[in-house]
């Protein structure tokens, strides 16, 4: 037997906002998150700018601060957006017995979580001081003494990809099952399918999940501009992430964290807890193809949307909305696009999709869950998110993107994509709670 | 679990014992050591300066001519577990892409591919050479970085540390294409990856996965940070063979190491079907969370090691006192074993003082998020063979320690093996393997 699983709670940190409410309204007023980069000095770099997480206290949401004091952005981020999903779930994280009927045994986390920004004083000053021109390598006695006079290990633990989830479990004494995934881009998609089948499968009732990132640091930035992968449009970062634009240059790095409660359909109601709506299907699939590009025919892509189809159970004349990946590359939207031709045939061109991404930058491991979260209150609204600054679009890409401003539309049903760097693809298809 | 049956078919490992699970297998019924001084770079300055390394080879001789250019996109754990998984292949006779002018046997859309993968830390010397050209009297000089350094970098630079790219080379060289995932979860990263691979299997999602892990520490970054957190035994340099003692009086810290391993799981129908050699059936697995609010260590009762045993145990339909064997994390870091002592013990009861227990990390060091991929290894090689070794470096339990640690190995049947681990950040994880009779 499969259990039925629902969505009681959403939170959000991310540079439209820090709830849920403001992200949205965010979206529904064409705001953008993107700005000249302040983490570090990214002047000369060849992109200057991100859509970074301002003003983040994250007093606002726990009492104890302490506990989470060495917390990189990722897992602070991860912290509040699980705070507030646990109020709107009513799951009760201010008292060590809590009384909202969930046995902590049978609560886990699964997050989609990246790694903490390594320290860059103590990374480049090691490197630095111990360079040898004349050998072409370091001398590792002095980089090492350079390496632990500026290093500490609380802040080398937070390193760990696994962190952000010891938070949460602190956070809300989760003792269920507990797995963090980092699949690129696709991260926090993958384990809230996953997540997802654990409740299905009886090994949980309730899981927190989605996901955390950071890469606005030097070595994330450099990273992704030396794959060419960033925009440069630096005269002007808001109108940068134009997702199926013709002129799109690449996507605008953002961060963030983005956290949802699943729940048993049995236990919602047992608690008695609003349902947000129902997760119906869950598809997953690997390109198998190269690792820079995608496959150039969609074949993983159509895969997963193909296997979240049958695995929800719904026809292609059912999805009402595709929240897509969008990633304002060229080669993201091109191949997604014919993706969703391949799997939808003539329909394709009557479902509305967009990108959330043109305004919230792309939150890497958190994008899949933040965008899924956008799905919900598509449906909750009965609105769609706009793709923003889809002013010339790309004669080849002609699907319904829901241009420049937000529409009211009958939302029953919705797709939300992510594809991972390295050939992941992931999409959940969800409804509202019928 | 319910429903399909998950027989394990295959096994491959690149470890300090050597490349091959045999050599693994062989070296941990020696209780031979793997451990020995740093060569991966000059760690004369380090206070660690001994870990366990894979010896020599050439990537190019594991990959097909198809994917030779794309080994200068692997970093080192993506290499180990690349050769892994070849051998894991080979154990379990299936054919691939991988395999030129062979008839694959491999279906790939109803195939997935799931590994722990560490917190990688990239080539210093690779950097260095562009961090050498962005000073500005003998400092970093972030502006000279953007403009220029950041430039010398190979372009494909990131995509050699993405952790999830382990499963990506591995999918693409052997055309797997079902779901792909990576478990970050620290070093009980191959035990989620292949409790969750079963599980697909399991559901009927799949019918066959490559689940371990690959993790390479022998770096100086990859040295430097565990020995800031007090893990480390940095007192036995010259005698590296004595230096990892896990559960032992003497325990004084991990000895850090590379490794990869690799389990071909399948239906077990499938497997019987295909009359392929079944090692052992992966019969539950488990896992929570510690609470401890200082995170370097787990709490002093062990529970959440106690919980991950009870789900799995409670998963395989197994009672404590129907285990053979226990293979466990025993990191040779006094607290953490005390309390993955405490932990173990509270989850079996009564019948704790009866199961053997067989630490192997004295042997081959902690290997991260690949640790669990070779306990799990031993554990199948344990079943299949009737024999398990001893625990090297053992003389005197550390106090208050209640487990049954044996000095030598035995020899008879195998039944049921229980491992079990956690991370440095506290996820715990167990998993049970089973014989599969007849």
């Amino acid at each position: 037997m499969r259990h039925r699983v629902v969505i009681t709670g959403m939170g959000i940190i991310c540079p439209l906002g820090h709830s849920v409410e403001q992200v949205w309204d965010g979206l529904m007023t064409g705001k953008s998150g993107a700005a000249p980069t302040t983490l570090f000095d990214a002047s000369t770099f060849p992109t200057t700018f991100g859509a970074e997480v301002k003003d983040y206290d994250i007093g606002r949401f726990v009492k104890n601060v302490d506990l989470h004091r060495n917390g990189s952005r990722g897992s602070l981020f991860a912290v509040g957006a699980a705070a507030q999903a646990c109020r709107q779930g009513r799951i009760d994280i201010e008292t060590d017995n809590p009384a909202d009927g969930i046995d902590r045994r049978r609560m886990g986390i699964y997050l989609g979580a990246g790694e903490g920004s390594v320290n860059n004083d103590a990374f480049f000053s090691a490197l630095a001081d111990s360079w040898q021109a004349d050998k072409q390598c370091p001398d590792w006695n002095i980089w090492v003494r350079t390496a632990v006079s500026k290093m500490d290990a609380a802040g080398e633990l937070e390193q760990e990809p696994s962190m952000p989830a010891a938070h949460i479990a602190v956070l809300t004494g989760a003792r269920g099952v507990s797995r963090s995934c980092l699949t690129a881009c696709a991260a926090s998609t993958q384990a809230v399918g996953e997540a997802t089948e654990l409740i299905r499968y009886g090994k949980a009732d309730v899981m927190i999940t989605g996901g955390a990132h950071s890469m606005i640091h030097p070595l994330g930035v450099t990273g992704f501009n030396r794959l060419t992968a960033l925009s440069r449009r630096n005269d002007s970062p808001q109108t940068a992430s134009r997702p199926f634009s013709a002129s799109r240059d690449g996507f605008v790095l953002g961060e963030g964290g983005a956290i949802v409660i699943l729940e048993s359909l049995e236990s919602a109601r047992k608690r008695g807890v609003r349902i947000l709506a129902e997760v119906l299907g869950f598809g997953s699939s690997s390109d198998a193809f190269r690792i820079t590009d995608m496959h150039e025919d969609a074949r993983g892509a159509v895969a997963a949307m193909a296997a979240a189809l049958k695995d929800a159970g719904v026809g292609r004349d059912q999805i009402d909305y595709i929240s897509t990946h969008g990633t304002s590359t060229a080669e993201n939207d091109s191949i997604e696009t014919m993706a969703i031709k391949k799997v939808f045939g003539d329909r394709a061109y009557k479902i509305p999709s967009s990108s959330p991404k043109s305004q919230f930058g792309h939150l890497i491991g958190a994008t899949g869950c933040a965008e899924l979260i956008t799905c919900v209150m598509a449906i909750l609204e009965q609105t769609l998110p706009p793709t923003m600054n889809l002013n010339d679009p790309d004669p080849a890409l002609d699907l319904d993107y829901v241009p420049n401003k937000p529409r009211k539309a009958k939302v029953r049903t919705a797709m939300n994509e992510s594809f991972g760097f390295g050939g992941q693809n992931n999409v959940l298809i969800i409804r509202a709670f019928e | 679990m319910d429903g399909r049956r998950v027989a394990i078919t295959g096994i491959g490992a690149a470890s300090p014992l050597g490349i091959g699970a045999a050599r693994l297998w062989a070296g941990l019924l020696e209780g031979r050591c793997g451990l020995g001084p740093i060569r991966a770079f000059d760690a004369a300055g380090f206070a660690c300066r001994i870990a366990g390394q894979v010896p020599q080879y050439n990537i190019r001789d594991y990959v097909p001519k198809s994917h030779r250019k794309a080994t200068k996109m692997m970093c080192r754990d993506i290499e180990l577990v690349t050769i892994a998984s070849k051998e894991a292949l080979d154990c379990a006779g299936q054919i691939t892409k991988a395999d030129d002018g062979k008839e694959a046997t491999l279906v790939p859309h109803r195939t997935a591919v799931n590994f722990g993968a560490g917190f990688i830390s990239c080539d210093l010397t690779e950097m260095a050479a562009s961090v050498g050209q962005s000073l500005t009297d003998g400092r970093f000089d972030i502006r000279k970085w953007g403009a220029s350094g950041m430039e010398t970098l190979t372009p494909l630079w990131l995509l050699k540390y993405l952790p999830n790219m382990l499963s990506c080379h591995v999918a693409i060289i052997h055309d797997i294409q079902g779901p792909s995932n990576t478990i970050t979860a620290g070093e009980v990263g191959s035990y989620l990856a292949v409790t969750e691979a079963a599980e697909m299997i399991v559901r009927g999602d799949v019918d066959t996965v490559l689940a371990g892990g690959g993790d390479c520490r022998v770096s100086p970054l990859g040295i430097l940070r565990p020995v800031l957190m007090g893990r480390v035994n940095c007192q036995s340099n010259d005698n590296p063979a004595a230096a990892c003692r896990p559960f032992d009086k003497g325990a004084g810290g991990s000895i850090f190491s590379e490794a990869a391993g690799v389990l071909v799981l399948e239906d077990m129908e499938q497997a019987k079907r295909r009359g392929a050699k079944i090692l052992a059936e992966v019969a539950g697995g488990g896992s929570s969370h510690s609470l401890n609010r200082d995170y370097f260590h787990l709490e002093p009762d062990g529970a959440a090691v106690r919980y991950a045993i009870e789900a799995a145990l409670n998963e395989a339909k197994l009672n404590a006192s129907e285990l053979d064997l226990i293979i466990p994390c025993g990191s040779a870091i006094a607290l953490d074993d005390a309390a993955e002592a405490r932990g173990i013990e509270a989850a079996l009861g009564d019948a704790v003082g009866n199961i053997p227990v067989w630490p192997i990390k004295s042997m081959i060091g902690h290997s991260g998020a690949a640790s669990g991929s070779l306990e799990l290894i031993a554990a199948a090689c344990a079943i299949s063979n009737g024999r398990c070794g001893g625990a090297l470096n053992f003389t005197e339990l550390a106090k208050g320690c209640g487990l049954n640690l044996i000095k030598d190995g035995f020899k008879g049947p195998i039944d049921t093996v229980l491992c079990c681990g956690y991370s440095f950040g506290g996820q715990t994880a167990a998993v049970v393997l089973k014989r599969v009779k007849g």
